[in-house]
């Protein structure tokens, strides 16, 4: 499970989350929404420890992330792939190495042979083909790269996958084929996930609960019919996708 | 804001931000130490490292050392007094080249080069994300990225820095033989007769100081790029001139130490 409690965190004089409550069960998949700049991002590195918070506690598999020791973060991280907003790719490693960095187990990574039939599982996983693996990310078109970043946070068998915005920059077509992707590997892995949007067709898509998240606050959490049928002007306001941080809210 | 209060305000600033850095410097030290434990993450990228830095750094270094050599020959020619013994000038070009123009001259030239390619490579990292994906695969910087460009910069200086001497003295030898009427014998016996093995440990040891210098400078500004492109250029700049300016320091610091 993971839940952030009371969670603040500023940088300079922006506060950009104030005092965040969150909750994430095991196996589901929670998208969360906001319109841009609002810290969905900032958010979702707390979880695996790469922000950490001013106050409030980060608590995943029952360890409160920001009291571990480095070995021991270390070792929690192997169990939370993350798929970064841009794939994140290392540019001097063609995919072959990319994907293989996400074996956490060094044994395994080491050992030519499962790592290379282990690529090999994940490509297919991605729907990518098994000549990609010898590209550079160069050479690789937007959606594969996320495709890529996806297929390297799985190559660890996690228990948990934080995606940052995998549809954004990509045309309808690709944000679909990565929508379905991220429902099958959510259903064939059994994973539990946390994806950041502001795609709100893509997260009722995807997503077993959503959660809202608007000046620092999660504002609503819960299933997509509470969502539809909410009644806060900040939720209907982003669903109608009139949402104007700056001007007040539409009623 | 009245001028009274700027002042302060000024200082008090200037100090925030110098403890800041100081503040980043130490964790990224520590993260150092820490990191070099996985002598086998680390090992292998320092090999490869360093034969990028060396192969890559050679020609620069042949040309800026044979001029130097040349420079030196023709300004020692230029102020000879002739009252004075003609060996002298083999004594002369050899302690210059070799106590101060080959390591220092070489290692400013490797500040832009070397230096300007860790802050660029780190930075462009660090705003592509890419460092965020290293740690959250469960892997330490430090090792896989740090550790490799600190060690392969202290190692590789002082080797760049006695070929840099050797080409240096060359230059100067056969440049000063076309300018003044010194022979073969003359040189030798000169920079034999002052020589001490010193000279040539204090060379290696400034290079390795300038090395790790360059090293820890560039490998900090780019770790700690922010603001995408213009974070990376700014990164950029500002670890080739501190890393200038800390070679300068560390040059009177080490000649203060090792030659008194």
């Amino acid at each position: 499970m993971i839940e952030l409690r009371g969670v603040r965190k500023r940088f300079g004089e922006q506060i950009v989350l104030d005092g965040v409550d969150f909750v994430v069960r095991e196996g589901e998949t929670m998208a969360l929404l906001g319109p841009s700049g609002t810290g969905k991002s900032v958010l979702l590195k707390h979880i695996n420890g790469l922000i950490r918070p001013d106050r409030g506690q980060v608590i995943v598999d029952d360890l409160n992330v920001h009291t571990l020791k480095r070995n021991e973060l270390a070792e929690l991280r192997t169990r939370i792939g993350y798929v970064f907003q841009n794939g994140a790719l290392f540019d001097s490693m063609d995919v072959f190495e990319n994907v293989r960095l996400g074996l956490s187990d060094e044994a395994k990574y080491k050992d030519k042979d499962y790592a290379q039939a282990r690529v090999a599982e994940c490509l297919k996983l991605v729907n990518l083909a098994p000549e990609t693996s010898t590209k550079f990310p160069a050479q690789l078109s937007g959606g594969m790269r996320k495709r890529v970043g996806i297929a390297r946070a799985i190559a660890g068998a996690p228990k948990y996958l934080l995606y940052d915005e995998p549809t954004s920059g990509l045309d309808p077509v690709n944000a679909n084929v990565i929508d379905d992707l991220v429902r099958r590997l959510d259903k064939e892995l059994g994973v539990t996930s946390v994806m950041v949007t502001h795609d709100v067709r893509g997260a009722f898509n995807v997503a077993d609960k959503i959660a809202l998240l608007s000046d620092g606050k999660i504002v609503l959490q819960g299933l997509p019919e509470e969502f539809r049928e909410s009644t806060d002007p900040k939720v209907k306001a982003f669903l109608e996708r009139d949402f104007e941080p700056d001007t007040p809210f539409a009623a | 804001m009245a001028l009274p209060l700027r002042l302060p305000r000024f200082l008090g600033r200037l100090l925030l931000g110098f403890l800041a850095h100081f503040g980043r410097m130490s964790l990224m030290m520590a993260e150092l130490v820490r990191g070099l434990a996985e002598v086998k993450i680390w090992l292998p990228r320092t090999i490869s490292e360093a034969a990028t830095v060396g192969t890559g750094s050679l020609p620069i270094v042949i040309v800026i050392s044979a001029f130097a050599g040349g420079v030196t020959a023709l300004q020692a020619g230029y102020q000879w007094q002739t009252s004075l013994p003609v060996y002298v000038l083999g004594t002369l070009i050899t302690n210059t080249i070799v106590l101060e123009l080959g390591p220092v001259l070489i290692s400013l030239v490797l500040a832009g080069r070397i230096g300007a390619r860790y802050a660029a490579e780190l930075g462009t990292m660090r705003v592509t994300e890419q460092i965020d994906a290293l740690e959250s695969l469960g892997r330490s910087p430090a090792s896989h990225l740090i550790i490799p460009r600190v060690l392969a910069a202290t190692v590789m200086l002082p080797v760049l820095v006695v070929i840099a001497d050797i080409i240096g003295v060359g230059a100067g030898w056969y440049g000063v033989k076309q300018v003044l009427p010194v022979t073969d014998e003359d040189f030798a016996f000169g920079a034999r007769y002052y020589w001490r093995p010193f000279d040539a440990y204090y060379s290696v040891i400034k290079a390795a100081a300038f090395g790790l210098a360059i090293g820890v400078v560039s490998c900090y500004m780019g770790f700690n790029t922010q603001q995408g492109a213009e974070g990376v250029g700014k990164a950029t700049t500002a670890a080739i001139v501190t890393s200038s300016v800390v070679i300068l320091l560390l040059n009177l610091l080490l000649a203060r130490i090792l030659l008194t």
